[in-house]
C-alpha cells in the first residue's frame, strides 16, 4: 500500500516544520525571559524610593486625601486587566480573565457595578467577541512595556477614581495581572489600587533619635497630591513588567511542550511508516513467491 | 565631614547612585542644598537640574522632571518618571 506509506511520510514532514518553528519560538521567548527580568529588577529602585516617600507621607503627617478615602458606599468599580497582545501563550490570558471573571462576580455581589479598562489584544478581543462594553484599551505594546503608557493608564483610572459617582466615576480600582512566581509558575493576582491601603516601609529612626519631624515641601498635602498617583502609576508599571515577564516565560513553556509533542508525533509516524512500508515489501515477496510457484507447478 | 549617600532613579533603572558631600535639587519652592545631617524632607521637584558634589568632588548634574527628592538619615533619594544624566 504505496498510499498509506505516503500519508505517513507526508504527516512526519509537517511535524518536523512545525517543530522547527515552535522550538524557534521557544529559543526566543527563552532570551527575552531574561531581558523581561532584568527590566522588573531594574523598575525595583523607582518603586521602592515611591513606596517609602509615600508611607512617609502617610506616617507623619495626617492628611485626608481623596484618593486614600473609602467611599461610603460604593457603587461601581473599575478592574484593570493586564493581558498580552500575542497568544501561543498556554492558558496565560485565560488564567488572567478567568480571575478578572470571578472579581467581577464578586464585586456584582457587593451590588457594584463593574466597568473595565484592558492592557492588551487578547483582552480586548475577549471583550469584542462577547459583544461586551469596556471603557478604554491599551494595545501593542504587552512585550515590551514602556513608562510612559503606564503614565496613560495611571492618569486614566485616577481620573475615573476622582470623578464623582454620578458623573461616570469609579470607587474602586483593582487590577488583575499575571504575577512571575519562577519559571515554571505564574500565577493570577488582583490587588485593589484605589482607595490606598496602608502602605510600610519608611526607616525606623534608630533607639536614642528622636521621631525624625519631616519637613514637606510644598505642604503635605501638596506633597501626596504630586506622589499618590506616582505610586499609582509605578504600581501599575511594574503589573505590566511582571505580566511581560510572565507571557515570555508561558509562551517558552508552551511551546517547550509542543515541540516535545513534534517529536512524539515524528517517532510514532516513523513507526508506522516502517511498519508500513515493510508490509509492502512482505506482500510483494509473497506474490512473487507465490507467482513463481504457480509457474513451476504448471 | 559624613557623606550622603545618593540614589537617582528613574522608573525603569537606577541611574546614579553612590556617596557625595552636596546635593542641590531646585524643589517647587526654590533652590535647595543638601548636606549631611539635613533633616529629613520630602519635595516634589520641579524641572530642572540636580547637581551634586561627588564626595571625591566629582561633578554629576542629572536631568530629573515630575519627580520628588526625599532626605532621610542622610540618604537622599531623588525618584523621577524620566531622569537621566546630563
Amino acid at each position: 500500500m504505496p498510499a498509506q506509506v505516503r500519508v505517513y511520510r507526508s504527516r512526519i514532514r509537517s511535524a518536523q516544520t512545525t517543530k522547527k518553528i515552535t522550538r524557534a519560538m521557544e529559543l526566543i521567548s527563552a532570551s527575552r525571559i531574561a531581558k523581561a527580568q532584568q527590566r522588573v529588577a531594574a523598575s525595583l529602585p523607582y518603586a521602592r524610593a515611591v513606596t517609602r516617600a509615600v508611607s512617609a507621607v502617610a506616617t507623619y503627617s495626617n492628611v485626608d486625601h481623596i484618593l486614600t478615602r473609602e467611599s461610603e458606599n460604593p457603587r461601581r468599580a473599575a478592574i484593570v486587566i493586564f493581558s498580552s497582545d500575542r497568544g501561543l501563550a498556554g492558558a496565560f490570558n485565560s488564567n488572567v480573565l478567568r480571575k478578572s471573571e470571578e472579581l467581577a462576580e464578586l464585586l456584582r455581589g457587593e451590588g457594584k457595578e463593574v466597568v473595565s479598562y484592558l492592557v492588551g489584544r487578547k483582552a480586548v478581543g475577549y471583550y469584542r467577541f462577547r459583544r461586551r462594553e469596556y471603557v478604554q484599551d491599551w494595545v501593542g505594546g504587552t512585550d515590551n512595556p514602556d513608562a510612559d503608557t503606564a503614565h496613560e493608564i495611571a492618569e486614566a483610572v485616577v481620573g475615573a477614581f476622582v470623578k464623582d459617582t454620578d458623573e461616570g466615576g469609579v470607587d474602586e480600582i483593582h487590577i488583575v495581572y499575571n504575577r512571575f512566581v519562577s519559571m515554571l509558575t505564574q500565577t493570577p493576582e488582583m490587588l485593589r489600587l484605589l482607595p490606598l491601603e496602608v502602605v510600610e516601609g519608611v526607616e525606623q529612626p534608630g533607639e536614642s533619635e528622636v521621631l525624625p519631624l519631616y519637613e514637606f515641601e510644598p505642604d503635605s498635602a501638596e506633597v501626596l497630591d504630586a506622589l499618590l498617583p506616582v505610586y499609582i502609576e509605578s504600581r501599575i508599571y511594574a503589573a505590566m513588567l511582571e505580566s511581560a515577564a510572565s507571557k515570555h516565560a508561558a509562551t517558552q513553556r508552551a511551546m517547550k511542550a509542543a515541540s516535545d509533542n513534534a517529536d512524539k508525533l515524528i517517532r510514532e509516524y516513523t513507526r508506522l511508516a516502517n511498519n508500513a512500508r515493510q508490509q509492502e515489501i512482505t506482500q510483494q515477496i509473497s506474490e512473487i513467491v507465490g507467482g513463481a510457484d504457480a509457474l513451476s507447478s504448471s | 565631614m559624613a557623606d550622603l549617600t545618593v540614589n537617582v532613579v528613574s522608573a525603569d533603572e537606577q541611574v546614579w547612585s553612590g556617596q557625595a558631600s552636596m546635593v542641590v535639587a531646585r524643589t517647587k519652592e526654590g533652590e535647595i542644598g543638601i548636606l549631611a545631617g539635613h533633616q529629613p524632607l520630602l519635595g516634589i521637584l520641579s524641572a530642572g537640574e540636580v547637581r551634586i558634589t561627588a564626595a571625591d568632588g566629582g561633578r554629576i548634574t542629572a536631568n530629573a522632571e515630575d519627580g520628588f527628592i526625599s532626605v532621610e538619615n542622610d540618604t537622599v533619594t531623588i525618584a523621577a518618571r524620566a531622569a537621566a544624566l546630563a
